[in-house]
Formats: structure tokens, C-alpha cells, sequence
């Protein structure tokens, strides 16, 4: 054991530890709410506890702008069209079916395989890190930001160009049927 | 704060969306199980930008890219499950087996 992790023991957890562990269970809780319940619109609704706890998350790793984008983007506009979604293609709200496949236990068997490789790995070589959030400078508004425009200009364009695609190709797709319609009519 | 604390989270996270993937039977249940595994993604970013003092935040502008991704993922996907159920009149995966290989007689 090297001398960080001497210094920064375990079970002398810190506050921001403390909070962030709290949090992490609260996260996991509702996410485990979101794969299990069988109220559709729960799911969605439990995915917004989720979501909301991880921009907890990242304030306390100091990345302010992308907690915020999280709950602007995630929050607001996912879990809105998700929403949308499960309104549009279940028609009684609340209506609960056996949501889960008859593949329940071989998919709990590999997610906790899974699972249980990576915390072991995961545990087995990052014993020791520790992570210094002493000054908050560091994933500020204007740091981002300015890594974002001088950095990954180009990337962050080509997103843009992503997105607009996107926004076309689900027009097209939920037009397609009315225009085929108004086409015959012609 | 260790840094195992951000990577379990991100890893417990995941297996998380890994059980809806494979579990869920309704496609938009599917698609938020993916929503949770691509925000144990960010986790991780975050944590390993925070850890590595990167100068040039690969992390945090890869996290914000991946958000990105993910709302067009989101709203491609919906835009396709809602034409299926449409056509099809259901958006259970199970029961969209138009492709799969019939079995000699089952036709």
C-alpha cells in the first residue's frame, strides 16, 4: 500500500465520501426500481431519481457544467421523450403487464458475472488511487468551456452536424406513414 | 475521496443496465436500461478526468459528447419503436420475430 492510501485510510471516510456513498445508494436503489417495477410509467419515473442522483454525483467530482447539462439533458429532454414513448405506445397509463422475459434468471446470471469480474478487477487496481478535489477550478464552467472551443472544435461540430441527422431521421421516420398516405391520395 | 468509490458506483451502474437489457421485454424499457449504462460511462469519464488532472478534459468534453449521443440515440430509437408499433401494434422485442429462423414444418 503506497503512501496515499495511508494517508487516506478506508474507515476514516471523508464528508465528501460520505455523501457521495450515500447518494451512490440512492442512485443504485432507484435504478434497480427502474429494471424491476412493473408499472411502465414508474420506470420512467424512477429513471429521473436516478439521473437526478448522478448530477449529485458529479458535483461532488467538482464537474459543475456537467452536472448541470445532466439535468438539463437527461432529465428534462430524455425522460420527457421517454415519456412521450411509453404514452404513445401504451394506452392505459399504469397498465402493468409481466414486463420482465422469461429470461429473467440467465440475465440476472450474466449482469452479476459481469458485475462481479469488473468490481474485482476494478477494486484490485484502483486500491490504492485516490482522487485530490482539493481545488474546484477544475471542471468549472469557463474550463470546460474553454477546452471544449480551443480543443475539440472540430469533434463538437461534427456532433452538431450528428444531431441535425438525427433530428431529420426521426422526422422522416414518424412522417413517413402520414406522407405515404397524402401520396396516394394524389 | 478514492477513486474506487466513482468506479463501483459506475460498475454496479452498469450491471444494473445490463439485467433491464437483457430482462426487459417492452423496447422503451430496454432503451432507458441503455440510458443507465451509458451514464455509468460518464461516471467513469469523470472520475478518470478528475484523477488524471487531464490539461485538455478529454473526459469531461468525451461525457458531454456522449450525452449528446445519447439524446439522438434516445430519440432515434423512439422514432423507430413508434413505427413498429404502428405497423406491428405491439413494442414488445420478444414478439418481433419477423426475421428469425423458422424451423422446418413451423410455417
Amino acid at each position: 500500500m503506497n503512501l496515499a492510501a495511508a494517508e487516506h485510510g478506508f474507515l476514516s471516510p471523508t464528508g465528501a465520501e460520505i455523501a457521495f456513498v450515500l447518494i451512490g445508494l440512492v442512485v443504485l436503489g432507484s435504478a434497480l426500481l427502474v429494471v424491476t417495477t412493473r408499472q411502465v410509467v414508474h420506470a420512467a419515473l424512477w429513471l429521473v431519481v436516478t439521473l437526478g442522483g448522478l448530477a449529485a454525483e458529479y458535483l461532488l467530482l467538482t464537474a459543475e457544467f456537467i452536472a448541470w447539462v445532466q439535468v438539463l439533458i437527461y432529465v428534462g429532454a430524455v425522460v420527457v421523450l421517454l415519456l412521450f414513448g411509453l404514452m404513445l405506445t401504451k394506452a392505459p397509463i399504469g397498465y402493468s403487464e409481466p414486463a420482465d422475459r422469461a429470461a429473467r434468471i440467465p440475465a440476472a446470471t450474466v449482469a452479476l458475472g459481469a458485475t462481479a469480474t469488473l468490481v474485482t478487477v476494478i477494486v484490485d487496481a484502483f486500491r490504492t488511487a485516490y482522487l485530490h478535489l482539493g481545488d474546484d477550478t477544475v471542471g468549472t464552467t469557463k474550463v470546460t468551456g474553454e477546452s471544449l472551443f480551443k480543443v475539440w472544435v472540430l469533434p463538437f461540430e461534427v456532433l452538431s452536424v450528428l444531431l441535425l441527422a438525427a433530428l431529420i431521421g426521426a422526422v422522416v421516420l414518424s412522417r413517413s406513414r402520414a406522407r405515404a398516405r397524402s401520396d396516394r391520395k394524389d | 475521496m478514492h477513486l474506487v468509490y466513482p468506479l463501483v458506483l459506475a460498475v454496479l451502474l452498469f450491471g444494473i443496465g445490463l439485467y433491464g437489457v437483457l430482462a426487459r421485454r417492452n423496447a422503451i424499457l430496454v432503451l432507458m436500461s441503455i440510458e443507465l449504462m451509458l451514464n455509468a460511462v460518464n461516471v467513469n469519464l469523470v472520475a478518470f478526468d478528475m484523477y488524471l488532472r487531464d490539461t485538455l478534459h478529454a473526459g469531461q468534453a468525451l461525457t458531454l459528447f456522449v450525452i449528446t449521443i445519447a439524446a439522438a440515440e434516445i430519440g432515434l430509437g423512439l422514432a423507430i419503436v413508434l413505427m413498429v408499433f404502428r405497423n406491428r401494434a405491439t413494442a414488445d422485442i420478444p414478439d418481433l420475430r419477423e426475421l428469425a429462423e423458422h424451423k422446418e414444418g413451423s410455417v
